[in-house]
């Protein structure tokens, strides 16, 4: 198990009911971190679109998390 | 120069930034909030922006533009908060030594802003109901 903070933004912010959480998850990648919190919050949005950051840098959902990682969660972006 | 602010953007102000003694011409793109929305009618726009990535990858845009079509100025700025019908939400000016560079460099810069950014748009209606509207590119893919 890790401890991770987990960052929301906008649609998942709302899913979540918090910005931010801090949990002991069995996760490897951020991908396993996306999965693990979308069903902790019942929320249906695929990760298609979605983008993950470690640590304030933007990363691949391949990339592995450890201990006191702060995962931030973006739904898909709309700017402009 | 790329920057996220919450307040009302100057386009003067900023059109100043672009100028340069070797530019022949600045191209513009102003990104203005609409009354409309895939059949509703939209009353006010949200903008959540995560700003210390938004930051870093805005300016990784503007690079990226410099390389591709050789520009001399260019200036990005992104509103973020509560906007009305007809504000500013995004600015891109580029000036370059011939058009052709200014059009592309403006083009490819909004174009990657839009689906690159961590930047959330949420729309307000009249009917009171409101949500958050997707990339518009991604829909697409």
């Amino acid at each position: 198990m890790k401890t991770l903070t987990v960052k929301y933004f906008a649609m998942f912010r709302e899913h979540a009911g918090a910005s931010e959480e801090t949990l002991e998850l069995d996760a490897a990648t951020a991908r396993d971190v996306f999965e693990q919190t979308r069903s902790r919050h019942g929320s249906s949005e695929p990760i298609g679109h979605c983008k993950v950051a470690i640590n304030d840098e933007m990363a691949d959902w391949t990339a592995s998390v450890k201990d006191g990682d702060v995962v931030l969660l973006f739904p898909p972006v709309a700017g402009g | 120069m790329f920057a996220i602010s919450d307040k009302d953007i100057v386009v003067d102000e900023l059109r100043d930034q672009v100028k340069n003694a070797g530019s022949g011409g600045v191209c513009v793109f102003e990104g203005w909030v609409r009354n409309q929305n895939e059949g509703r009618t939209v009353q006010r726009l949200e903008y959540e922006v995560y700003a210390p990535l938004a930051i870093v990858e805005g300016k990784k845009v503007i690079a990226e533009a410099k390389q591709r079509f050789p520009f001399l100025e260019a200036s990005c700025v992104h509103r973020s908060g509560l906007l009305e019908i007809g504000d500013c939400a995004v600015w891109v000016g580029v000036s370059a030594p011939h058009r052709d560079e200014a059009f592309k460099a403006c083009r490819y810069i909004i174009d990657e802003i839009k689906v690159r950014l961590p930047i959330w748009k949420k729309e307000h209606y009249v009917d009171g109901d409101s949500g958050w509207v997707n990339c518009e590119r991604c829909a697409n893919v």
